[in-house]
């Protein structure tokens, strides 16, 4: 049979030809429901059918089995999801075993998937029908599925606030504002405002009156060489850079408007140096400084800056006259006005200047400057953006220094280059980036921080919680920051408090620092005897702390005008201090608060009353508590002290009225000496 | 010959078209143990996704028990879980470091580490991780803040263990042998009310007030997950692969 015979079979009359094509059309209207029947999601709807046929609650779970595609719209927040069509199992909580995707169920979290869909939190493209369009990265949809470790910043694109159930994304926003990057980088969060640094970078204006030009070339080379909690990140500069930038600073320096004292040369006695040691203690440096101990681990706070190197870092005279106050050095420091006599400014300058490493600065030979060093000097200074964190004479901060992060979270792959052996992601992008900047061309201005994994997935997630999404949110949806209030205490107390910088660890009326309790109600919980003796002699009010409130070495006069500032402006509106008069306590009342202190309450299991048996650790020694607190505080206390205190360890109580009365009584008999607690 | 080169072409289409996956090196060993011990890093909790704070170390030892040196540890995971390096030579010590990655679905997670042996057979062992998702990471939250002093026997540099200044020795979380006898419902009242209020101990505080329901439940969810043995709800029914 040749060709034509074949055409003449098929399409030879009108008739034939009509029924030749009737087929081939039917054929072709075939096509359609068969690719349908044979679509990815029919397939696995069939396999999660087959998955619960045999689990003992499979009667439930087909009944609440929807077939065909499923979608939750969304309109007001731009959300068409069609996850559900494959992820069945999603909403079916006893399918807890079940790790096969896409059959798991989902874990429990604070939202619904009715609520917000799933692209949201998990990113991808919610539109996709196959596993490929939904979840990868394509050409016309850069969109992938946000790996689980980053997860928290789908968190971070309403809730401006930090979170309890998000770590690491809660972290990441405090490094971006601690590690100075939005000092360089502008960071808008959602609601409009400008991320702002809460590091304080030293003024360098009078830096050559604090150190040498040998420490600031060795610093430059390598800041953590110096101490390894240093947050001043590498800025990987060839070695006759440093030679001209730190002869730039050092002749930038300016007078600054510290005492000038010729101090005498620090002792190098040994006991002499132990006394310093033991003052350094019993001052409580280590609320804030850190030293590295023989076993080389960091003892100490992280507020200022670690001491273990700081004798060859600083000059004599500077540390003699930053001792004596802070103020007149660096008006903007955190660290108090500590009140030091000569002879103990003496003792910790034998202290201090002992904890020298002579390796340090070794190696650093600099030749005079020359005029054109500081010339050049300053055009890296002013080519590196050190004015962005720092005051440095005759340069300006620099505006916009470094490209804007604001939504640096929905960056198109399409305009990033990728270093070599960086996977093409955007969460690898930016991880590779903070690594290490350089990797991806030596001319980039970035320097290498010095961040551990873990410092290093926060940031990404904080990162990518500036994205296009976090943007264009309803303003109802967007859970606001809480913004500091700017308060400031009037009057000579208020100088006082600001003189000790009593909010660089405690917190009053919104403002302040969280090392220490917040005192805004500090007036109607304590006696007035009380806080005068604690203000000139703080002891130990929680053994198992080791940071404590240090001794300012205050005059009585101060201490007095402290204390009457803060019994008088420092009162809850909830209640009257005064409401119950302690004076009509009877010892019977006292004993029956014992019994439940002892008995149905077993307070004893975390503070301690009686030395000799009591061992509870959890809570402040008690002691002395009947001399510390006043009888309506203790009262409400033991109803519900997180509505005194938010985030206490006490739990709420909420005992009766009765119950509470007595226990108050009881505490209240409390009037021993406070238990003496060597100091660490 | 019309055809051949249309084969050629083929075959080179073909070939072009295979994508590339990268090498890997096979590390070959210079000494064989008896034995692989884990040193530390198991039963670690981390977030879904995360990296674990600690590495996790093992050795290979000798018949001696001492440590070998330039031994191979091959590292196998599953659902997700990435090791790095996937394997490695011993240290001088026999110890080899490696990090760990979790899977993004929570639960527990068993890696596999092995060591061949100079007869060719390799020794292995289990390691076990666990990976919180949301709810228990929430629930460790309120643990470190209101239980863990009581109810862990360590002590470290921000907190002083409480429990052994206790009459009535409170459970650690991971004590599943008596833990996973109590139900969810068991649980959260003992949170709630506290021993006093079921006839157990006062020394364990009610928590009813101070916790909101959500909190109490994510305590609950992370003890499961903490439990060891590892805890399996009942009334579930568990399929068998």
């Amino acid at each position: 049979m040749n060709f034509r015979a074949i055409w003449n079979y098929l399409f030879g009359d009108s008739a034939r030809a009509f029924g030749s094509l009737s087929v081939v059309l039917l054929g072709l209207l075939a096509v359609v429901p068969a690719r349908d029947y044979f679509r990815e999601w029919r397939g696995f709807q069939k396999q999660y059918l087959r998955l619960v046929s045999h689990r003992s609650d499979a009667a439930s779970l087909n009944r609440r089995f929807q077939g065909g595609l499923q979608q939750v719209w969304l309109p007001e927040i731009g959300v068409v999801d069609r996850c559900t069509t494959c992820h069945t199992g999603l909403k079916e909580a006893s399918l807890l075993d079940v790790k096969m995707q896409p059959f798991r169920p989902h874990p429990p979290t604070p939202h619904t998937l009715t609520e917000f869909g799933c692209v949201m939190c998990h990113r991808g493209q919610g539109t996709g029908t196959t596993v490929e369009d939904a979840h990868s990265s394509t050409r016309s949809w850069e969109e992938p599925i946000l790996p689980a470790r980053y997860l928290e910043s789908s968190c971070g694109q309403c809730h401006l606030a930090p979170l309890t159930g998000t770590p690491r994304l809660n972290q990441g926003r405090q490094l971006l504002a601690g590690y100075g990057c939005v000092r360089c980088h502008t960071v808008k969060t959602p609601d409009g405002a400008t991320m702002t640094g809460t590091d304080v970078p030293p003024s360098l204006a009078h830096v050559g009156e604090k150190t040498t030009r040998e420490w600031i070339a060795a610093w430059l080379k390598n800041p953590q060489a110096y101490a390894g909690s240093a947050t001043m990140p590498n800025f990987q500069l060839a070695d006759a850079d440093i030679r001209d930038i730190s002869a730039f600073l050092i002749a930038q320096s300016t007078p600054s408007g510290a005492e000038k004292t010729t101090a005498a040369v620090p002792s190098q006695d040994d006991a002499v140096i132990q006394q310093g040691s033991s003052l350094y203690g019993e001052s409580f440096c280590a609320s804030c400084h850190a030293v590295q101990n023989a076993a080389g681990l960091l003892v100490g706070g992280s507020l200022g800056p670690e001491l273990t190197r700081v004798g060859s870092k600083v000059k004599t005279e500077w540390l003699a006259g930053w001792l004596n106050n802070p103020d007149n050095y660096d008006p903007g420091t955190a660290m108090p006005h500590y009140r030091f006599d000569s002879k103990q400014i003496d003792l910790l300058l034998a202290f201090l200047t002992s904890k020298n490493d002579s390796d340090f600065i070794g190696n650093t030979r600099l030749s005079p400057a020359t005029q054109a060093q500081a010339e050049h000097g300053k055009t890296l200074v002013v080519e590196r953006g050190c004015a962005s964190c720092h005051e440095i004479n005759g340069v300006k901060t620099p505006d916009n220094f470094a490209p804007e992060l604001t939504l640096a979270g929905s960056r198109p792959l399409s305009k990033i280059l990728f270093a070599p052996a960086v996977p093409h992601t955007l969460p690898d992008y930016i991880a590779a980036k903070i690594r290490d900047p350089r990797s991806f061309g030596d001319a980039l201005k970035m320097p290498r921080f010095t961040l551990a994994p873990q410092q290093v997935d926060a940031l990404v997630t904080a990162i990518l919680a500036q994205s296009e999404r976090a943007q264009t949110m309803p303003a109802v949806l967007r859970v606001p920051a809480r913004k500091p209030t700017g308060y400031r205490p009037a009057g000579k107390a208020g100088q006082l408090m600001d003189d000790m910088r009593c909010f660089s660890c405690h917190t009053i009326n919104g403002r302040g620092g969280d090392m220490a309790p917040d005192l805004t109600w500090e007036g109607t919980s304590v006696q007035r005897a009380w806080l005068v003796s604690f203000l000139k002699n703080p002891n130990t009010l929680r053994p198992a702390l080791i940071r404590r409130m240090p001794k300012f070495n205050v005059t009585d006069a101060e201490a007095n005008t402290l204390a009457d500032y803060i019994m008088t402006a420092y009162q809850t509106p909830d209640f009257d201090r005064d409401a119950i008069d302690a004076t009509r306590f009877t010892a019977a009342d006292a004993e029956a608060g014992k019994e439940l202190f002892y008995g149905k309450y077993a307070c004893q299991s975390c503070h301690i009353i009686d030395t000799s048996k009591d061992k509870g650790y959890v809570g402040p020694t008690l002691t002395a508590v009947g001399t510390r607190f006043s009888a309506a505080w203790i009262f409400h206390w033991l109803k519900n002290a997180q509505t005194l205190r938010p985030g206490t360890l006490e739990p709420v109580w909420n005992m009766n009225d009765e119950d509470a009365r007595a226990i108050a009584a009881f505490l209240l008999a409390q009037k021993g000496a406070p238990v003496k607690v060597a100091s660490r | 010959m019309n055809k051949r080169v249309i084969l050629l072409l083929a075959v080179g289409v073909t070939a072009g078209c295979t994508r590339h996956t990268g090498v890997v090196t096979q590390e070959q060993p210079k000494a064989f143990g008896t034995a692989l011990v884990l040193v530390s890093g198991e039963k670690q909790a981390a977030g879904v996704g995360a990296q674990l704070d600690q590495p996790l170390v093992v050795q290979v030892n000798n018949a001696q028990g001492a440590g070998v040196a330039g031994a191979l540890v091959r590292f196998a995971g599953s659902r997700g879980v990435i090791v790095t390096p996937t394997q490695g030579l011993t240290g001088s010590d026999g110890q080899l470091s490696v990090t760990v990655n979790l899977g993004s679905a929570g639960g527990h997670y068993q890696l596999l580490a092995s060591t061949p042996t100079a007869s060719g057979a390799a020794v292995a062992i289990h390691v076990d991780e666990i990976a919180l998702g949301y709810q228990e990471m929430l629930g460790a939250k309120v643990s470190e803040i209101h239980c863990i002093r009581c109810h862990d026997s360590e002590s470290t540099a921000a907190r002083v263990s409480n429990l052994d200044n206790l009459t009535a020795k409170p459970h650690l979380f991971t004590d599943g042998a008596f833990l996973n006898t109590m139900s969810d419902a068991d649980l959260s009242a003992m949170i709630s009310h506290g021993g006093n209020g079921l006839n157990k101990s006062p020394e364990m505080p009610p928590y009813g007030n101070t916790l909101t329901k959500q909190e109490i439940a994510a305590l609950v969810a992370y003890m499961r997950a903490m439990a060891d043995p590892p805890y399996r709800a009942q009334g579930v029914f568990y399929a068998s692969n």
